[in-house]
C-alpha cells in the first residue's frame, strides 16, 4: 500500500517523532560536547576559556578516574552473573508445572515494578542498617557479628540491591524466551537418548542464546546508568561511586562543567558500543 | 505439548518454587507488614511478624506532615501526562512506519532505539541549563515532557510491533471499501489495535513513574513526584521504618497492580521487539 | 459500466521494473483472469487499477476517466483479497454493511442490500458471527459478501481461492462463475493457476515479468498458443515440447503436442516407448512415457481403462493437425 498520497500522509505523521528526537538528543548533545572543551564553573561565572582536550585527559588522570572504571566493571560485571545464571535457572524453574504457578510468577516479577528510590531505601535501612536491619536479627540469631553492608562490603551490598531489582526482568524475558521453544525438539532429543543435562546444554541453552544475548545488552546500558540507588544509599561513598556518578557529582556538586561533560561523552561513548550490538541484534529481527 | 508430569515431580516443583517466589518478594512483603506496625513493633528485637497492632497510624501520618497527595498528584500528572502526550505523537509514527515502510524505516527506527540507549548523565547539564532558561526548573511541565522524550522510542518500537501484526491488506481492503484516512484508522485500525496500545499505555504509566534520574535533579518542592518524596526519608531525621514503609507502600502498590497486569507486554516493550 | 483501459502503463519499484510499458482493454462486463508464475507482475497490475500503488508513468482509465488522481475509495471498484481480509472486530453483517456505511447509506437500505447479499451467498445464518467463528469458505463468502453490496462498477480477485482446499475451491469456482453471470459486471480474477483461468474466463491475460504473453479466450490460447510460455502455461498435463531431429523433420526448432492429442496404442505408432510412472484418474489415465528418443518424458492421454503398466512398450500415434511448431525464439510458426 503505497501511492504518493498515503506516503506524504506518512511522512507528516511521522515527522513529529522524528523532529522531537532529533532535538532530545542532538541539542544537549552538542552542549555537552562544547562544554567538555571549555573551563567552564558556574560559580566563577561559567565559560572561562577553552581547554581543547585538557578536561578529557584531566578526567581519566584524576585520582578518582580508575577507581569508579573499577567499581562500574565489577557492578555491572557482578549484577550481570548473577541476573543471567539465576534468570536462567528461574525461568527452568517457573517452566516446570506446579500449582500456583501465577502466583509465584508474579512474586518472581514484582521487584521490577518498584520504583528505584524505594528498592534503595528498603534495602538500606529496613535489611542493611546494622543495628535494625533484619539481616543483622539473622546474624546475632546465628551469633554472628552483624555486618555493617554498605561500608563494610558496599560494592557487594550495591550488586544484591540491583540484582534484586533486575532479577525480574532477566527471568521474565527468559522465560518468555523459554517458552518459544517447540516441545517437539525436546521430545524429539528425548527420542535420542539425551538426558535432561545434555538436553539443557545441546538444545535449551542455544535456543536462549539470542534472548540471553539481549538481556545482557539492554541490562547493560541500563545498569551503566544506575543512579538513584547509590543516590538513596552511599551517595557514592565507600567506593561505590561508579562512572556514572561521578561524572554526575562532578556536573552538580563540584560544579566543573568543563570536567563533567567531558566524563559525559566518554560515558555516551561507552553506552554506545553496547548499542551499537544491540541494534545488530534488533535489526536482524527487523528483518524476518 | 505440555506432558502431564507425576504429582511428586509437580509437589517438588510447587515447593521449591514457591519458597524462591516467597524469598525474592519478601522484601516487598516485609515492606508491606511494616506498614501496618507501630515504630516500636518496626524495629522489634526479634522482629515481629502477624501477631502486632496492626494499625492505619502510619498512613495517616505520612499523608498528613509530608503532603502525600501532593507528590501523588504530580507522579499521576507527570506519568499521565507523558503517556498521553507520548502517545500522540508515537501513534502517527508507528502507523506511518508499520503500514508505509520505505526503504529509510529500519535506519529510523534503529537511530529512534539509539537515542534510548543515550546515558541521561551524559546531557544533564545542558538540560539542567535549558530548563533554567526556560523556567521549567521545577515544573511538571517541563518534567512530562522529558519524560516523554526518554519512552518515546519505546512507544514506537512497542505500538510498531503491535502494528506490524495487523495485516496490510486489511487496511487496504478499508480503502477499497470507501473508507479515507481518518475512517480507516478510527474505524479499522484503532479497534484492532486496542490490545497493543492498552499495553503500550501501560508500560509507560509504569517507567514514566518510576523513573527516578530526571525527578531527582530537576524537581525540588514544587513538581517532585513520589520518587523523589521517597528520597527525601533517606536523610537520617526523616528515617522511621513504619512511615517509611507506609509512604514506599503507597508509592509502589499502583505501579505493581500494573505491572502484574503487563508483564508480557513489558518484554515486548523492553526488548524492542527482538522477544515476544 | 465498468471498462477498464490501461494506456501504456509501467511500474517500477526503485531501480526495478515491475510492468515495462502495457495496454489492454477489458470492455464491460467481461469475466478477465490474470494468469502467470509468481512474480510475473499479475498481483501488482490489479493494484494499479485498484489505486493500491500509483502507476509510475502511463494511465488507466475507468470508464473512460482517468484515475491517477482518485483515491481507491471513490473508484468504485470493489476487491476480494487472498487473505479475505475481513474485519476481525465486527460482525459478518457489519463487515458485509461496511462499504453502505462509508458511503453514508440510510440504515435500512444498508440492512436491505446486506440481507440480500447474505441470501445470495447463503450467510443468513452466519450474520451475527465474527470472522473468527467461520470456515474458510465461509469467510471467502463474506468477502466476496462485502464487495457486492455496494454494486460496484467491477470486482477485482486478487488469489481469492488459494487459501481453500482443493474441494472448496472447485465449489467457490462454480460460485464466483455464477456470480459473474447473474450480475454481469466487469470482473478482474488473478490466479496463477492456469485451471482457474481456464473454466472461469471470459479472457485470459498471459503475463511474464510484466509482459502480456498472449490475450485470448481460453479455446484461443489452447488452441492457438502464440509462443512457447503459454504453450506450456496453458493445459494440464503440459504440453508435449519436443526439440531435435523430430522438430526439424517439421521445419521448426520446437515442436508441441498436448497429452490429449496423441493416440496410444499396444501393437503399432508412430512412436514407440517404455510407461513410467502412470496417473489414473479413472475417466483418463496419464503415461509418462520414457525411452522415446525425442524427449525425457513424453506423457500422453489413454482412455481410463487401458491396461497399461509400468514397464510395457506402448506405441503413440500423435495427431499432426494439433502440433504446435516454434521457432528459435520460441515464436509460432503459422
Amino acid at each position: 500500500m503505497s501511492t504518493k498520497a498515503s506516503r506524504s500522509a506518512a511522512r507528516l505523521m511521522l515527522a513529529p517523532a522524528v523532529i522531537l528526537l532529533l532535538a532530545w538528543m542532538l541539542v544537549p548533545l552538542t552542549m555537552t560536547l562544547v562544554f567538555s572543551f571549555q573551563r567552564n564553573l558556574p560559580l566563577r561565572g561559567g565559560f572561562l576559556e577553552w581547554v581543547g582536550f585538557e578536561n578529557y585527559v584531566r578526567f581519566v588522570s584524576s585520582s578518582a578516574f580508575w577507581p569508579a572504571v573499577q567499581t562500574t566493571v565489577v557492578v555491572v560485571g557482578g549484577v550481570l552473573l548473577i541476573t543471567v545464571v539465576l534468570g536462567i535457572l528461574l525461568a527452568l524453574l517457573l517452566d516446570q508445572q506446579m500449582w500456583g504457578q501465577g502466583v509465584v510468577r508474579i512474586m518472581v516479577i514484582a521487584p521490577f515494578f518498584v520504583m528505584p528510590t524505594v528498592t534503595g531505601l528498603v534495602w538500606k535501612n529496613m535489611f542493611m542498617d546494622p543495628n535494625n536491619g533484619l539481616l543483622a536479627y539473622l546474624w546475632r540469631f546465628f551469633g554472628g557479628d552483624p555486618v555493617v553492608w554498605l561500608s563494610d562490603v558496599p560494592v557487594f551490598s550495591l550488586i544484591l540491591i540491583v540484582s534484586w531489582q533486575w532479577l525480574p526482568f532477566a527471568t521474565l524475558i527468559l522465560l518468555t524466551a523459554m517458552q518459544s521453544l517447540d516441545s517437539d525438539q525436546l521430545e524429539a532429543a528425548e527420542m535420542d537418548g539425551a538426558g535432561t543435562l545434555s538436553r539443557f546444554w545441546h538444545i535449551i541453552l542455544p535456543h536462549l542464546s539470542r534472548a540471553i544475548t539481549i538481556v545482557i545488552l539492554i541490562q547493560t546500558i541500563f545498569l551503566l546508568a544506575i543512579f538513584a540507588k547509590i543516590f538513596v544509599t552511599t551517595q557514592g561513598s565507600f567506593g561505590t561511586r561508579t562512572l556514572t556518578y561521578l561524572i554526575y557529582q562532578r556536573v552538580l556538586e563540584s560544579q566543573n562543567v568543563g570536567l563533567g561533560s567531558a566524563g559525559g561523552i566518554y560515558a555516551v561513548i561507552l553506552a554506545n558500543i553496547f548499542a551499537l550490538f544491540l541494534m545488530r541484534i534488533v535489526g536482524k529481527n527487523l528483518d524476518r | 505439548m505440555a506432558r502431564t508430569v507425576t504429582a511428586q515431580r509437580k509437589a517438588i516443583n510447587t515447593g521449591v518454587a514457591w519458597v524462591i517466589g516467597l524469598l525474592i518478594f519478601f522484601p516487598i512483603l516485609w515492606t508491606l507488614l511494616t506498614s501496618f506496625k507501630t515504630e516500636a513493633q518496626a524495629i522489634a528485637d526479634p522482629p515481629v511478624w502477624f501477631f502486632f497492632d496492626w494499625t492505619l497510624e502510619n498512613y495517616r501520618v505520612v499523608q498528613e506532615r509530608s503532603n502525600y497527595t501532593r507528590f501523588l498528584w504530580n507522579s499521576i500528572y507527570i506519568a499521565g501526562g507523558s503517556t498521553i502526550l507520548g502517545m500522540l505523537v508515537a501513534i502517527p509514527a508507528a502507523w506511518s512506519m508499520a503500514f508505509v515502510p520505505s526503504n529509510q524505516t529500519r535506519n529510523i527506527l534503529l537511530w529512534m532505539l539509539s537515542t534510548k540507549m543515550l546515558p541521561a548523565v551524559g546531557v544533564l547539564y545542558p538540560i539542567y541549563l535549558i530548563f533554567i532558561q526556560l523556567g521549567l526548573l521545577d515544573s511538571r511541565f517541563g518534567l512530562t515532557i522529558v519524560i516523554m522524550l526518554i519512552n518515546l522510542p519505546i512507544m514506537v518500537w512497542m505500538l510498531y510491533t503491535y502494528f506490524k501484526e495487523i495485516p496490510t491488506e486489511i487496511l487496504e481492503a478499508a480503502r477499497m471499501d470507501g473508507a479515507g484516512l481518518r475512517e480507516e484508522i478510527l474505524f479499522v485500525l484503532t479497534p484492532m489495535a486496542i490490545p497493543g496500545i492498552a499495553s503500550t499505555i501501560l508500560l509507560n504509566v509504569i517507567l514514566a513513574w518510576n523513573e527516578a534520574f530526571w525527578t531527582l535533579n530537576l524537581t525540588a518542592a514544587r513538581a517532585a513526584p513520589l520518587t523523589a518524596f521517597i528520597a527525601s526519608y533517606s536523610s537520617p531525621e526523616g528515617l522511621f521504618y513504619a512511615k517509611l514503609s507506609a509512604a514506599s507502600t503507597m508509592a509502589i502498590a499502583p505501579i505493581l497492580i500494573l505491572g502484574w497486569f503487563s508483564q508480557k507486554q513489558l518484554v515486548r516493550g523492553l526488548t524492542f521487539g527482538a522477544v515476544k | 459500466m465498468g471498462q477498464i483501459v490501461l494506456d501504456q502503463v509501467t511500474k517500477s519499484f526503485g531501480d526495478m521494473t515491475v510492468i515495462p510499458p502495457l495496454d489492454l482493454t477489458i470492455e464491460d462486463g467481461e469475466f478477465t483472469v490474470f494468469v502467470g508464475p509468481s512474480g510475473c507482475g499479475k498481483s501488482t497490475l490489479l493494484r494499479l487499477i485498484a489505486g493500491l500503488e500509483d502507476v509510475t508513468s502511463g494511465s488507466i482509465l475507468i470508464d473512460g476517466k482517468e484515475s491517477a488522481d482518485i483515491p481507491p475509495a471513490k473508484r468504485g471498484l470493489a476487491m476480494v483479497f487472498q487473505s479475505y481480509a475481513l474485519y476481525p472486530h465486527m460482525t459478518v453483517r457489519k463487515n458485509i454493511a461496511f462499504p453502505l456505511r462509508m458511503a453514508n447509506m440510510s440504515r435500512e437500505e444498508q440492512d436491505r442490500r446486506v440481507q440480500k447479499a447474505a441470501e445470495v451467498l447463503n450467510l443468513t445464518d452466519y450474520l451475527d458471527r465474527r470472522p473468527g467463528q467461520l470456515s474458510g469458505g465461509q469467510r471467502q463468502r463474506v468477502a466476496i459478501g462485502r464487495a457486492i453490496v455496494r454494486e460496484p462498477a467491477a470486482f477485482l480477485f486478487d488469489e481469492p481461492l488459494s487459501n481453500l482446499d482443493a474441494a472448496l475451491r472447485v465449489g467457490m469456482r462454480l460460485e464466483i462463475s455464477e456470480l459473474h453471470n447473474r450480475l454481469e459486471t466487469t470482473m478482474i480474477y488473478v490466479t496463477h493457476d492456469q485451471v482457474e483461468a481456464m473454466t472461469m474466463a471470459d479472457r485470459i491475460v498471459v503475463l511474464r515479468a510484466g509482459h502480456i504473453e498472449q490475450v485470448g479466450t481460453p479455446l484461443e490460447l489452447y488452441r492457438n498458443p502464440r509462443n512457447l510460455f503459454v504453450a506450456g502455461f496453458i493445459g494440464s498435463p503440459k504440453m508435449n515440447l519436443l526439440e531435435g531431429a523430430m522438430a526439424r523433420k517439421h521445419n521448426a526448432h520446437t515442436i508441441g503436442i498436448r497429452p490429449e492429442h496423441i493416440t496410444v496404442s499396444t501393437e503399432e505408432g508412430e512412436w514407440s516407448g517404455v510407461v513410467g510412472v502412470s496417473e489414473h484418474l479413472g475417466s483418463d489415465t496419464f503415461f509418462h512415457v520414457h525411452d522415446t528418443g525425442l524427449a525425457d518424458s513424453v506423457t500422453v492421454r489413454a482412455d481410463g481403462e487401458l491396461d497399461i503398466r509400468h514397464g510395457d512398450r506402448i506405441y503413440m500415434t500423435p495427431r499432426h493437425e494439433r502440433m504446435h511448431k516454434f521457432d528459435e525464439k520460441g515464436h509460432r510458426i503459422a
